[in-house]
């Protein structure tokens, strides 16, 4: 399909932009394969706005005689306005950008045109490979293997070619395991704690069904990570009524008896479009400004955003004690162990592991626990807050977390190497992107795709020094303790950065950090001439010495 | 020490804790504070004065529960194991905890150990003439009144007043008499560069239609004294229906066909004891054990308290942009004019001028709209046993405005938000002479200023602890007008006020400290290079 054929109005005349917090600007407006593209004709800033179609949420139109009005809502949250004059090239560009924003291939999104402007350094796609992982692990326990079980994905489509697996429990048994979870998401490896040697394992629902189905291999795989009396949580992030309706259609738990030495905790995590809705109220919310007090607070509740978010942040607490304060190792899963499960994996990992607060460390945890893990992004993100679609498959999931990393963030505002901007970026880049990192659902489709030879990696872009040095948190004091957040209510925020971003102007804000950043800056800069003036006093001083003794 | 303690194997329950955590220890109660020391010897000190409420709970198998409720927000939760101590101790504290006249108030017991002369220059280190001065008052337009000299007029009012030059002393008495307990309108900031007025006054005795002719004259004489202007404001803060009931009173508001060239106005912030409420379900709503998301936003807005912040922030707002853009004069009041006009003013000339930004400025602006023009602290703050009805958080609630707009103009304030809560403190504790009594006639009947000590040099002694490093001078001058924006998504619960003493609720590590440390050892480290500099040039 040629992009030609969608776009019956290349472009347009005396189009007027309109945008949060910039005035009205009249320009050109062009459409692209893959952009919107809106210059005026000032010489000193030509370029006034770059909008990707996938970022587009949803658009409306409205007409006042022949003038056309096109209303943007775009995944990032931001609204634009396009005021069109002429009433056909109005609903030709309306009709395109709704084509081109909802091109149903994959093949034909941006990242696989895109052609960067800078040179890559570091390859991304190689950057975080299983193997190197394992390496890491194997300097500290030699418990575990790598598993090629699933190189060809046929035994857990699901799940990467590589998997960390028990060393005691050979391929076999994993294929048996496999046939005994849903999808055949086996338990893996998810963390191993260095301080006490405890373990995360991450799996789906086990296929218990209604008649108690059961595999011995299963639980010999879970049982090898225990030690000799020591017992282990499993944390199911359903309702125990959820889980146990699971059973009827196949699903189930695990039973007390058939793992009498695990301890089974329901804590229950909401999913799916329920998720979407909450983000759809959310949004609904903040770009009211008009609301007064008591309508703002009480739809602020009726989003029950922050209640996800507590909801996860304590279930992660909840791992995190288990492993670092009972010393017992801890297997999660939902249902698909697709979304809830990687929540509470990755945000546990958070609290305990200092090096998942590094910018580096927590790339590789979103690579480990995301994208390798198998959670679908291009189903989740296909829509953002603006959708209108209401498909169970999209839910903002990986939003989430990204939100209580914020929220863990700010309440340990010294202990993470990155900033806020490099999580608003993460988002971003999640829903629509020049780069080829969130695409497909899985490994598998991405292999298929060959996206580490058609697209760049977002990690090739992040982990160039001078984009690198944006998202540097300047407070940032390397912490080796667990952190562990406080989810009372009152400790709980909205996220600003996010959800009013384009509601209210953050001038002052933005001046404010500036200004740390220099204090910041300037001691640093103090502090080495100091030294360095000290070393230069007590060399001649030394000098001196000699000279005298001389 | 008090004749029921010590008392031995108290126990201070954690109050959000849900595992119960406790510390076990010995309370004592001396003759200004409670003061509970625990097995680690860690100490926890009380004030009497800051104790709101007591209560002793229904007995448990471990003891007696004894909650104790303080202004500051402070909740401690003990166990006493014997009945009968428990008892004795809660006598004690309801007794001590509301003394019944000024002079067993702590101020006047409490003693630094500071020489006389200093504590003289102590009490003079605020002056409002000066203030006045600053503003350029006396000017053409505006002088200093001696019509209250000694109280005669109005007794809640300080006894030096600025007002038009044209109003002539019988139009002063006339109106004096035709406002509610005598507060005539009076010059509370002025404009200099927009030659624009702030003035406050209390309602007026219309009734149904009584008219006053002084009290037309003397709003004339306002109006006139702005020389650009042909209209002013008048801005009645209470919600139009409280105001109306208030005519059966025959008390009420301006009528616009009396009074030549003004544009009346009502701005709908709640009385005192809707405030009251209001923070007392705030309270039990964040006091709640395991709250959910979800009951702590439905409580926070069935508490209406950001609601009634964001009331009197808009307010301020209106009357700071009335004088800044249009050049007009506004006169606000409400009821008695010292609760609700104090916030607006207050707040509106912390909008217009800079230096109410400053350390030395906010304590100027706390003296001159809330001391002299006689915010009854007294009674607002319960220093005394009292009338229940006549506390409520006024003041707090101004301190509360004050740190949205240091929330959302982060370079624009001196201080930092240890001032305010510093502040807040002291309002309640009684241990200086300042906030003691309603008025400034009562607080010299009480000669606090020769037996007491004043707060603000305490203060400012202190202030390195209460500077923000962010703090941008030249912001503050090329931005002349602060205007916030008040969509209501910008008010935010002040979780470091009310859980000041919850520490499980608040982030880990403080970004603002390290700022200020780091912006301290700059200060130090500049010091020392200079120093290291020349020596070495000497080498």
């Amino acid at each position: 399909m040629e992009f030609a054929e969608l776009i019956k109005t290349p472009r347009a005349d005396n189009v007027v932009l309109h945008r949060p917090f910039y005035p009205a600007v009249e320009g050109t407006l062009c459409l692209t394969g893959h952009h919107l593209i809106l210059s005026s004709r000032r010489q000193d800033n030509a370029e006034e706005l770059w909008l990707l179609h996938s970022n587009i949420d949803s658009i409306e139109k409205r007409f006042v005689g022949s003038l056309g009005t096109i209303i943007i809502k775009c995944k990032d949250l931001r609204i634009i306005q396009l005021d069109i004059p002429g009433m056909e090239e109005c609903l030709n560009i309306a009709s395109s950008i709704e084509a081109l924003s909802t091109l149903d291939s994959v093949t034909l999104m941006y990242p696989f045109f895109y052609r960067p402007m800078f040179e890559v350094v570091e390859d991304g796609w190689h950057s975080f490979l299983p193997e190197r992982e394992f390496e890491l692990l194997s300097s500290v326990t030699n418990e575990w293997r790598l598993s090629y079980v699933n190189k060809e994905f046929s035994v857990c489509p699901s799940y990467p070619p590589a998997v960390t697996v028990p060393k005691s429990i050979d391929d076999e048994a994993l294929r048996r395991v496999a046939t005994f979870r849903h999808g055949g998401r086996f338990p893996v490896l998810s963390y191993y704690h260095k301080k006490n040697g405890m373990v995360m394992m991450r799996s789906s629902q086990p296929l218990t069904g209604t008649n108690g189905r059961r595999c011995k291999e299963d639980s010999a795989l879970i049982n090898a990570t225990l030690r000799a009396g020591k017992r282990g949580y499993i944390i199911d992030t359903r309702s125990l009524n959820v889980a146990q309706q699971a059973r009827a259609k196949g699903g189930g738990f695990e039973q007390e008896v058939q793992y009498p030495q695990w301890r089974r905790i329901h804590k229950s995590v909401e999913r799916y479009n329920i998720l979407q809705e909450s983000l759809i109220k959310l949004v609904e919310a903040c770009n009211d400004q008009s609301h007064n007090m008591d309508r703002w607070l009480s739809k602020l509740e009726a989003s029950n955003w922050l209640t996800h978010i507590k909801e996860i942040l304590t279930a992660a607490c909840l791992a995190a004690q288990c492993i670092d304060r009972e010393g017992a190792s801890v297997l999660v899963h939902g249902t698909e162990g697709t979304d809830s499960t990687l929540q509470i994996t990755s945000l546990a990992q958070i609290i305990l592991d200092p090096r998942c607060r590094t910018i580096r460390g927590f790339e590789a945890l979103v690579e480990r626990e995301w994208l390798q893990a198998g959670h679908p992004f291009q189903q989740r993100c296909a829509q953002s807050a603006y959708s209108n679609s209401k498909q169970k498959w999209e839910s903002p999931v990986f939003f989430l977390f990204l939100d209580c990393v914020w929220q863990t963030l700010r309440q340990f505002p010294c202990s993470f190497e990155f900033n806020e901007h490099f999580l608003i970026v993460l988002f971003e880049n999640a829903y629509a992107s020049q780069f080829g990192t969130f695409l497909g659902n899985n490994e598998s489709e991405r292999c298929k795709l060959k996206l580490p030879q058609k697209t760049m990696s977002l990690w090739s872009w992040v982990n160039q020094p001078y984009e690198l040095s944006k998202f540097k948190n300047p407070l940032f004091e390397a912490n080796s303790l667990v952190i562990w957040p406080s989810v009372a209510p009152q400790s709980l925020q909205l996220w600003e950065g996010v959800f009013l971003r384009w509601n209210r102007s953050s001038k002052f804000l933005d001046e404010a950090c500036e200004e740390m950043n220099n204090i910041i800056e300037y001691n640093k800069e103090l502090q080495a001439k100091v030294n360095a003036l000290r070393r230069q006093l007590a060399e001649l001083e030394t000098d001196d010495g000699m000279q005298e003794s001389s | 020490m008090h004749r029921s303690t010590p008392v031995e194997q108290v126990k201070l329950i954690d109050r959000f804790s849900t595992s119960n955590k406790s510390l076990m220890g010995t309370l004592y109660l001396t003759a200004t504070h409670l003061l509970f020391i625990d097995s680690s010897q860690k100490e926890t000190w009380i004030l009497h004065h800051h104790i709101a409420a007591v209560e002793k709970l229904a007995l448990t198998t471990s003891g007696c529960p004894l909650v104790i409720q303080c202004k500051n927000f402070r909740v401690v939760h003990f166990i006493v194991p014997r009945e009968r101590d428990c008892h004795d101790i809660y006598n004690s504290l309801l007794q001590l905890s509301k003394p019944a006249s000024y002079d067993e108030l702590y101020a006047f017991s409490y003693n630094p150990k500071q020489n006389e002369s200093k504590r003289l220059q102590g009490w003079q280190l605020i002056d409002l003439a000066e203030e006045y001065k600053r503003m350029g008052v006396p000017n053409s337009n505006w002088q200093l009144s001696d019509a209250n000299r000694d109280y005669e007029i109005c007794d809640s009012y300080p006894r030096e007043l600025y007002v038009p030059r044209t109003a002539s002393k019988p139009v002063i008495v006339g109106s004096s008499k035709f406002r509610s307990k005598g507060r005539f309108p009076v010059l509370s900031y002025y404009h200099r560069d927009k030659e624009a007025a702030i003035c406050r006054c209390s309602q007026p005795l219309s009734g149904f239609s009584a008219r006053c002719l002084e009290d037309e004259n003397m709003l004339h004489a306002i109006s006139i004294a702005n020389p650009a202007h042909h209209y002013m404001y008048v801005m009645d803060t209470r919600p139009k229906l409280n105001a109306m009931a208030n005519r059966a009173a025959g008390k009420g508001y301006e009528n616009e066909d009396n009074y030549a060239n003004i544009r009346f106005q009502f701005v709908g912030i709640e009385n005192i004891h809707v405030m009251r409420s209001s923070l007392q379900k705030l309270l039990e709503v964040s006091g709640t054990k395991a709250l959910s998301v979800n009951s702590f936003l439905s409580g926070l807005e069935n508490s209406g308290w950001l609601r009634h912040i964001k009331a009197v922030l808009d307010a301020a707002i209106f009357l700071a942009k009335a004088v800044a853009v249009e050049n007009a004069t506004v006169l606000v009041h409400c009821s008695d004019g010292w609760d609700r006009t104090s916030q607006v003013c207050s707040l509106g000339s912390l909008l217009l001028d800079a230096h109410y930004r400053t350390i030395r400025g906010f304590m100027v602006l706390i003296e001159k709209d809330w001391i002299s023009f006689g915010h009854k602290f007294s009674d607002r703050c319960g220093q005394l046993d009292g009338d229940p009805k006549e506390i409520s958080p006024v003041f707090t609630q101004f301190l509360e405005g004050v740190w949205h707009l240091t929330e959302q103009f982060p370079q624009a304030f001196e201080y930092n938000e240890a001032f305010l809560l510093q502040i807040h403190e002291h309002v309640h504790s009684c241990q200086f002479g300042n906030f003691l009594g309603n008025c400034q006639k009562e607080r010299e009947e009480l000669k606090l200023k020769e037996k007491t000590y004043s707060f603000w040099p305490f203060l400012l002694d202190e202030q390195k602890k209460y500077l923000n490093p962010l703090y941008n001078q030249d912001f503050s001058q090329k931005l002349v007008l602060l205007e916030p924006n008040t969509a209501s998504f910008n008010f935010k619960f002040w979780r470091n006020m009310y859980h000041q003493f919850d520490r499980t609720m608040h982030p880990r590590q403080s970004v603002f400290n390290l700022i200020m440390t780091m912006s301290e050892q700059n200060k130090q480290l500049e010091k020392d290079f200079k120093e290291l500099e020349a020596v070495s040039i000497v080498k």
